[in-house]
């Protein structure tokens, strides 16, 4: 039951990762809306979002895709996008953004600011 | 509805929470620890590396140090909850907390230890543009800044530590003080003024900031002369210091008018029987890992002799 907080936010279920190479086919082109987590593994705040995002994939993965890009091994996808703060959630629906969600946010918090997607 | 009624609950997870936690936990007292639901490990985990902590003679990296003081918690028994606490009841003698996901706790005595959080310039357009170049974690967002020009504003400790990191990244940081010289240590002072990338604006305040879709720059003000001079900068880091986390206590718990919870002298004990604080959320002075180590230990002591005199009535 106890994470190790190293561990938290690198252990992935429910949410896949995306890369600059399959951005634009897994997210641009996808048909349901998609938040794309942008994270990196020395942000202290994107490890404890991790399994937060783990739980909403979980429980309404099939009206919202959960997908994680790291910024370390994929900086033009965040360059492109000015994420210049992370973890940085950005909602893509038929290519464009349609919400941004910038730092870490409690579970319920998380959840009213994505009510209209889940 | 019956419900356990637990020694101890501790509500936060720095070096005072996880320092009371070690202490409640190793006394049998199987304490719940409230970790925050986004914050857990507190402040330190957006540090890098802390060199004066003592029993760290080569320094230790703040995430590091935090995962340890967890781990030994959870060796003697802390139940360790990584959620926040909502809503709290601490004026009865069984006090109630309520966490994010609604569920009910309840103890016979609690020790605050939630610590700080950043506090904000309070100028316009700081919101919109705050995660679009206007930051308060360069261990976070420093990465972002590579080859730029950016400035950090504040002078104490905190300050320093972030434009020395920002230095590995940025062409330039300049260090934005309201004062004439740092407030920072003398050893993180002196760091900050032989580092050739870091210059200072002494005696500013930011007064304006610029940009549409991200920040381009912002307008300073000399304080002394009242002159306004513009500095391009694609990046602000704000470290002017911390606000107490005790919204949750108001109307309960007695504050000073900074929002920092009242103790009584030589003791962690608020005005609430039972109810104990410890950490940042009531040093306004001294501010540092060992100290709120060193006051959760207390914490978790007064509360131990709270809770055996009670159990002896």
């Amino acid at each position: 039951m106890l994470k190790s907080l190293a561990t938290i936010g690198v252990i992935m279920g429910a949410t896949a990762a995306v890369t600059d190479a399959s951005f634009a086919s897994d997210v641009l082109m996808s048909d349901k809306p998609v938040l794309v987590d942008f994270w990196a593994e020395w942000c202290g705040p994107c490890k404890m979002i991790g399994p937060i995002l783990e739980e909403i994939a979980a429980a309404h993965g099939d009206k919202l895709t959960i997908l994680k890009l790291n910024v370390d091994e994929n900086p033009a996808t965040a360059a492109n996008y000015g994420v210049t703060s992370i973890p940085t959630m950005n909602v893509y629906l038929n290519g464009e953004i349609v919400k941004q969600i910038i730092g870490a946010k409690p579970k319920a918090a998380l959840l009213s600011d994505l009510a209209e997607f889940i | 509805m019956s419900q356990d009624i637990h020694d101890v609950i501790i509500i936060g997870s720095g070096p005072a929470g996880y320092t009371a936690a070690i202490y409640a936990a190793r006394a049998q007292l199987k304490p719940i620890v409230f970790e925050g639901a986004v914050t857990a490990g507190g402040a330190l985990m957006n540090t890098t590396e802390v060199e004066n902590f003592p029993g760290f003679p080569e320094g230790v990296m703040g995430p590091a140090l935090m995962e340890n003081m967890r781990a030994q918690a959870v060796r003697f028994g802390a139940n360790l909850i990584t959620d926040d606490v909502t809503t709290a009841n601490l004026t009865s003698d069984v006090k109630t907390v309520i966490d994010g996901e609604g569920r009910e706790y309840q103890a016979h005595s609690i020790i605050l230890a939630t610590g700080s959080s950043y506090r904000e310039l309070g100028i316009a357009n700081e919101k919109r543009l705050s995660g679009h170049g206007v930051s308060w974690c360069a261990t976070c967002d420093g990465f972002f800044f590579r080859d730029q020009d950016i400035a950090v504003v504040g002078g104490g400790d905190s300050a320093v530590e972030e434009a020395t990191f920002l230095t590995r990244f940025a062409t330039n940081v300049t260090m934005i003080h309201r004062r004439g010289e740092l407030r920072a240590s003398k050893i993180m002072a002196e760091r900050a003024h032989n580092d050739p990338k870091i210059n200072f604006a002494w005696n500013s305040e930011v007064t304006e900031l610029h940009g549409e879709a991200k920040l381009s720059g912002v307008t300073i003000r000399d304080i002394n002369t009242g002159a306004t001079r513009e500095l391009s900068v694609t990046g602000l880091f704000v470290a002017i210091g911390h606000d107490p986390r005790s919204e949750l206590l108001k109307g309960q718990v007695d504050l000073d008018p900074a929002g920092y919870v009242l103790t009584s002298v030589g003791s962690t004990a608020t005005n609430l029987s039972g109810v104990f604080a410890c950490g940042d959320l009531v040093d306004h002075t001294y501010r540092q890992a060992i100290t709120a180590a060193g006051t959760g230990c207390s914490a978790a002591l007064d509360a131990e002799r709270f809770l055996s005199d009670l159990h002896t009535k």
